[in-house]
């Protein structure tokens, strides 16, 4: 009964199959070793990151912060225009970049799959994921800043909406795709047509996702700085009008940051702080969500 | 029943019914319900159906079986024009169904697909509840009140031998079901629009044998109303299910007969070598 | 006929053994039916032991051809062929197995018969003997070859030993009429007569029984058996049988 009679093969040699196993064992172990300190590494800088953003950023922390409007150097003053202007823009360019984007998505997953149109549509698509955000705000600036006379909040927020519009795209072609095709064809199987399948069916079975995609894009817009340089610029007044300059937290930054001042560096960094904390939740409460479905 | 008294399957019939057996399966097969003529499809310029001539008989259960890729999932969804979804399929002759071909182009398809329902190999289940899973397929083509809706969600689930293990959770979502209950709530959703008839794709291919055989019983019970197409893998299951059956192979029927004499007597040598497990 | 091969290889050795098993029986039944013919014709005790002793054998096969079949048909679930050739091998073997009984019972009777002196010739009864084995021999060949043509050669040759069984019938009442002291032995030559006619019904059944499996076609239609009023006499119920 041996094995090598069963199988006509020559029997195993034991003393190679171990020395075998004795030299694989040590490039395991190299190979652990290397992953471990590249994490460890890795680790080291986001934890100094981490840990200085909230050492500086902690230091003008204060309800100032949330109640009160920029102010010249060395007159204390908050944030406050800052925050409601990223509100305002981020808001306003995940209400206008969201339905195109979700719309976008539908068509290439649902309607186009395998055309022409719909491969080049998402290759553009993908380029625009991809684009240095600068770009965007030139592109808006031409189209919305020099024809109008100015900068203003409405160029802003769309240049913000023309980013988030290609990861919506993105995230709601991915869940579309994962739903399998023998659910649409026990829907169309039902003699249902094929705008209620996708709006009563498939939009509903991948829900969790499309909120995920669009958290996602709330946070990447909310951090962003150059497309806003060209377009909004920052107002270090208070102003709520779409038509004008608008203030926002990434531009604040970027002002106070490079300025001489003591008091501005340490707001930048509570500015810094709090993209950083909103950004987190965002992911957070997006992983939530996932998790849920 | 059959005029000639001596003939075979009125004296089984006669025995059965003197047995207390209501439902027996006879040799008898029932006029056309569906009839195929001359079909050929194509994936593109590869053809899959060809020349396919068929009767599905009327409350009757056809069972189509064949190795994977032999045409019989096609065939299916060309009675529903399932395959019209896929832009590169097309189909060619005839499929006629009150004299009407439901090829031509004018069909309108949804109203054909209420008519001719289909359940599919994994359990499908909406993403909403029990009785939202029901109600969805009879809200595209009847407007009915809240309580004749009650009643339909009530006659499908209880037609389809789930109305006691649903009826406590008809608001709860239906993937909280078991795979058998989900399978069986697909079969509700489709008999709730009433069709006339219904295609079946290797429905308990994903089931564990005790929900297979209710499913089975499902389908013995519902021919009564609807007529039924069915494919499977497991000629078993056409042998226990089915009144007659037909064996495809690469694209062609091969064989069509009562399920009694196909898996007793096959006429087809391919026929004989795939239900005895000979072929290749 | 070649056939394909079975997919899963030990269902077709089961097959195999199954048909072996029917042959080998068919086999000792032949050798049964000869030895007590021998015994009649001889007078030879030693033979007919040997005729009844096989009996057991043949009663082990049975059972051993059964359990066979009601495993294949649990496990393997057969379809078509396989299932007509299963269900056949069932039906077969137990015709086989009374074709044994019969045999048996004719071995015996020639013990009795060799305690009388018979004033007549046996040839009618060894004719019929004859034509009875190269019946049977026939069948199992069919069985063996799967042949559907010699199983309904023999079916319809069942006819020659109807009408043999029949003049012999006629012949040994006669006998009696003429002498009261053949009335023992003629009895028992009746007896052994219908014995070889049954064994003949059952070699009948067993072409059937091949020729289904076979083909799938049942061979009842025209079957040649002339059961007129002519043999009306000949005839004994089957409850009345001895055997």
């Amino acid at each position: 009964m041996s094995g090598a009679t069963l199988t006509g093969l020559p029997p195993k040699d034991s003393a190679a199959a171990s020395r075998l196993g004795r030299r694989r064992r040590r490039r395991d172990r190299v190979m652990t070793g290397l992953a471990i300190i590249s994490t460890v590494l890795g680790l080291l800088f986001l934890v100094s990151i981490l840990f200085t953003l909230f050492w500086r950023g902690l230091q003008a922390m204060g309800p100032q912060v949330f109640t009160e409007v920029t102010r010249p150097p060395g007159s204390g003053g908050g944030l406050l225009n800052a925050i409601i202007g990223t509100v305002i823009q981020v808001g306003l360019g995940t209400v206008i970049g969201t339905p195109v984007g979700i719309l976008v998505g539908t068509y290439l997953a649902e309607y186009a799959r395998g055309s022409r149109l719909g491969n080049a549509v998402r290759f553009v698509s993908d380029v625009l994921l991809s684009a240095p955000s600068i770009l965007i705000g030139l592109f808006v600036y031409q189209l919305l800043v020099l024809p109008f006379g100015g900068f203003s909040g409405i160029a802003g927020a769309v240049a913000l909406a023309i980013i988030i519009i290609p990861i919506v795209v993105r995230t709601t072609e991915d869940m579309l795709q994962l739903i399998p095709n023998t659910l649409r064809e026990a829907v169309m199987g039902l003699g249902s047509p094929k705008w209620k399948m996708i709006t009563l069916i498939c939009y509903r079975s991948v829900m969790s996702g499309l909120i995920t995609g669009v958290l996602l894009g709330i946070a990447r817009i909310a951090g962003e700085t150059a497309p806003l340089l060209f377009t909004s610029l920052g107002n270090l007044t208070w102003s709520v009008s779409l038509t004008q300059a608008m203030s926002s937290l990434p531009l604040t930054i970027y002002a106070y940051a490079g300025s001489p001042y003591e008091d501005w560096v340490s707001l930048a960094w509570t500015g810094a702080l709090l993209i950083t904390v909103s950004v987190l939740l965002l992911n957070i409460i997006a992983r939530i969500v996932l998790r849920k479905a | 029943m059959n005029e000639t008294a001596n003939s075979r399957p009125a004296q089984s019939a006669r025995a059965a019914a003197a047995a207390g057996v209501t439902a027996a399966r006879s040799d008898a097969l029932n006029p056309a319900r569906i009839a195929i003529r001359g079909l050929d499809f194509f994936y593109g310029t590869n053809q899959a159906l060809k020349g396919i001539n068929l009767d599905l008989p009327a409350q009757q259960v056809t069972g189509m079986i064949g190795p994977s890729g032999c045409g019989k999932s096609t065939l299916l969804r060309v009675l529903n024009r399932m395959y019209s979804l896929y832009p590169g399929q097309r189909a060619e002759g005839e499929v006629l169904m009150d004299g009407q071909n439901l090829l031509a182009p004018e069909i309108d398809m949804n109203a054909l697909r209420s008519r001719i329902g289909m359940v599919f190999q994994k359990p499908t289940p909406f993403p909403m509840s029990v009785y939202d899973n029901i109600a969805f397929g009879v809200k595209l083509h009847e407007q009915l009140s809240r309580s004749a809706m009650d009643e339909r969600v009530e006659w499908s689930l209880t037609r389809a031998a789930l109305w006691d293990e649903a009826k406590d959770r008809l608001s709860g979502s239906a993937m909280g079901l078991s795979g058998g209950q989900q399978q069986r709530l697909c079969i509700a959703r489709s008999i709730a629009v009433r069709p006339e008839v219904i295609l079946l794709d290797e429905p308990t291919s994903a089931l564990d044998p005790i929900s297979t055989l209710k499913v089975e019983e499902l389908i013995d019970e519902l021919k009564r109303d609807f007529t039924i197409a069915i494919v499977t893998h497991n000629m078993q299951q056409a042998a226990r299910c089915a009144d007659q059956v037909a064996f495809f192979y690469l694209g062609e029927m091969v064989e069509v007969a009562p399920a009694a004499q196909l898996f007793t007597a096959p006429k087809q040598r391919r026929t004989q070598e795939y239900i005895t497990g000979r072929f290749g | 006929m070649s056939e394909a091969q079975h997919i899963v290889k030990s269902y077709g050795q089961e097959l195999q053994l199954l048909r072996g098993l029917m042959t080998a029986m068919g086999g000792i039944v032949e050798n049964q039916v000869a030895l007590a013919t021998d015994a009649i014709l001889h007078g030879d005790a030693g033979v007919a032991t040997r005729a009844v002793e096989l009996d057991l054998q043949v009663d082990a096969q049975e059972r051993e051809a059964e359990q066979l079949v009601i495993r294949m048909l649990a496990l393997r679930q057969p379809m078509a062929n396989d299932l007509r050739q299963i269900v056949g091998a069932m039906k077969i073997t137990a015709a086989m197995e009374r074709i044994g009984d019969y045999a048996k019972n004719i071995a015996r009777r020639s013990i009795v018969l060799g305690e009388h002196r018979l004033p007549f010739s046996l040839a009618g009864i060894a004719n019929m003997s004859r034509l009875v084995q190269a019946n049977l021999k026939l069948v199992i060949d069919a069985i063996g070859e799967n042949d559907a043509t010699k199983a309904r050669q023999a079916w319809q040759a069942d006819l020659a030993i109807d009408e043999i069984y029949n003049s012999i019938f006629r012949e040994l009442i006669t006998y009696m009429m003429e002498d009261a002291r053949n009335i023992t032995p003629c009895t028992h030559l009746l007896f052994i007569a219908k014995n070889l006619e049954r064994i003949g019904d059952h070699a009948t059944n067993i072409a059937e029984h091949v020729h289904y499996a076979v083909t799938g076609e049942p061979l009842r239609e025209e079957r040649p058996k002339s059961d007129g009023s002519a043999f009306a006499g000949a005839r004994l119920p089957d409850d009345m049988d001895p055997s």
